[in-house]
């Protein structure tokens, strides 16, 4: 009841910033039609629409860190999060409630993306399918990198790490903008070393149905996805005693 | 009965004291005011108190239930309204005085009639619609304490609570602090001297995180030989100082 009440605050706060709407389902929406629009007129086999679409969807995803973490961040600058932590609300009831309302937004954009994408010319197999099913641990990834830049970084510093550096970092180190065998070098060996490049091979691999590809991937992003939770836990909980 | 007790309660950061052995005793229903310069230690001791940091050493027990030992008991037994506007600024008044209603348990029909019971008191109906970031200074500030009175605590503490209000502003919450007075144990910093004279059953004064006197406003201006209580606060300090 704590918990759900806490996350229902924090969703209205999410759906109420026009920012939210028009960053976390516009942007990559315009970024999808462009591409698709470029690759129409000069055929570029990085911007094939199946090749395209798991790459856009994560990049996508990184808004979410920026959301989350904002609101984690915003709240901690006032007094609201220290009136809370003088209420019966237990630890996990607050990283729960932060949680669980990003998971929705996630997913929903993901789901608008993939329907762009078939506007575009992606079909709708059983692999689609799974393809978006596997949005969910990359999902929790961005939304615990969400929790830990919340817990350490101030609603200013947010803005600079996750609107500016962590888009571009998920953006260029994906492999959704250029292919990273061209570059090549120590730059693909930092892009194979973060989740990113790998969330984004997972769902390739996924949308062809390649499955055998899909788990070294999996593996990645869920490590990613865990360490990051794990850590935003340890941190929340550290700034929630050091009040 | 004591609703507040304090046993040689201290709190260190690294090598500074930040409260010094605090032994304290606020009785049920009483309005104490906790007052003292910058650094002096009285938020430091309402952060105890409110189980946001946990003492160094001593104890407190709110209604007989210790800060150290029992914090979710003493959770159930306070609130607090910060210093500075604590409000979901996203949200509507009411938005905000349901969240905290279910963040203590309320169910839907409980939460009604506490919130149109503090829309009453507090004369809130005219903004209870309107957006918490869009009110003005004053009315977050009414809404801040609405916040803290949904739960009913048996101690209620004010940090500052009438910081940057207009003088109207101010003397509306003043009769409504006052009006807390005999049911609810009410711990106030301040900054204005009067404000501590004006409320207060008893007034606490602190420097560098020890208790330099403790009684009503009366008791303090015969200590210092002065019919000015801001004259006898100075003197206290500075006489602390030497």
């Amino acid at each position: 009841m704590k918990m759900l009440t806490f996350a229902a605050r924090n969703a209205k706060e999410i759906i109420r910033d026009p920012l939210t709407v028009c960053f976390g389902l516009g942007f990559p929406l315009v970024l999808l039609f462009l591409l698709s629009a470029i690759q129409a007129n000069v055929p570029v086999s990085l911007f094939e629409i199946a090749h395209l679409t798991p790459g856009i969807t994560v990049f996508g995803l990184s808004f979410m860190t920026l959301f989350s973490a904002t609101l984690i961040s915003r709240d901690r600058s006032t007094s609201l999060l220290q009136r809370l932590y003088t209420t019966p609300m237990t630890p996990v009831d607050f990283i729960l409630g932060y949680t669980l309302p990003v998971l929705p937004f996630a997913l929903m954009q993901c789901i608008i993306c993939y329907i762009a994408a078939m506007l575009l010319g992606l079909e709708l197999t059983l692999h689609t399918l799974s393809g978006l099913l596997l949005m969910l641990p990359v999902s929790l990834l961005y939304i615990g990198l969400g929790l830990l830049f919340g817990s350490i970084l101030s609603d200013k510093q947010v803005g600079g790490v996750c609107g500016a550096l962590l888009t571009n970092l998920s953006a260029w180190l994906s492999g959704t903008w250029f292919d990273l065998e061209l570059v090549g070098g120590v730059f693909k060996k930092i892009a194979y070393a973060l989740p990113f490049v790998h969330a984004v091979e997972m769902e390739r691999a996924a949308i062809s149905g390649a499955y055998g590809d899909v788990l070294p991937h999996l593996l990645v992003v869920l490590a990613y996805g865990l360490v990051s939770l794990a850590l935003a836990v340890l941190l929340f909980l550290r700034q929630m005693k050091k009040q | 009965m004591n609703a507040i007790e304090t046993v040689s309660l201290c709190k260190r950061y690294g090598d500074r004291t930040a409260v010094d052995g605090l032994s304290l005793t606020i009785k049920k229903g009483e309005l104490f005011s906790l007052l003292g310069v910058n650094g002096a230690g009285k938020t430091t001791t309402i952060k105890m108190l409110t189980c946001l940091t946990s003492p160094t050493s001593g104890d407190g027990l709110i209604m007989g239930s210790s800060i150290t030992k029992d914090p979710a008991a003493v959770k159930r037994l306070i609130a607090v309204s910060p210093q500075e506007t604590a409000v979901a600024r996203g949200l509507t008044a009411r938005e905000n005085l349901q969240l905290i209603c279910g963040v203590h348990g309320f169910d839907k029909n409980k939460s009604r009639s506490r919130i149109d019971e503090l829309c009453a008191l507090l004369g809130l109906e005219s903004i209870i619609e309107r957006k918490a970031g869009k009110l003005s200074g004053g009315w977050q500030r009414r809404l801040s304490i609405a916040m803290a009175l949904i739960s009913r605590p048996q101690v209620l503490f004010l940090d500052e609570p009438t910081l940057g209000l207009d003088v109207i502003a101010r003397s509306e919450l003043w009769e409504l602090i006052s009006a807390l007075k005999g049911e609810t144990t009410v711990i106030l910093t301040t900054h204005y001297m009067e404000e501590a004279e004006a409320l207060s059953d008893r007034i606490g004064i602190m420097r560098d995180g020890r208790l330099l006197v403790c009684g009503t406003a009366e008791s303090i201006k015969q200590k210092a030989q002065t019919d000015s209580f801001e004259q006898a606060f100075v003197r206290i300090v500075k006489e602390a100082a030497r």
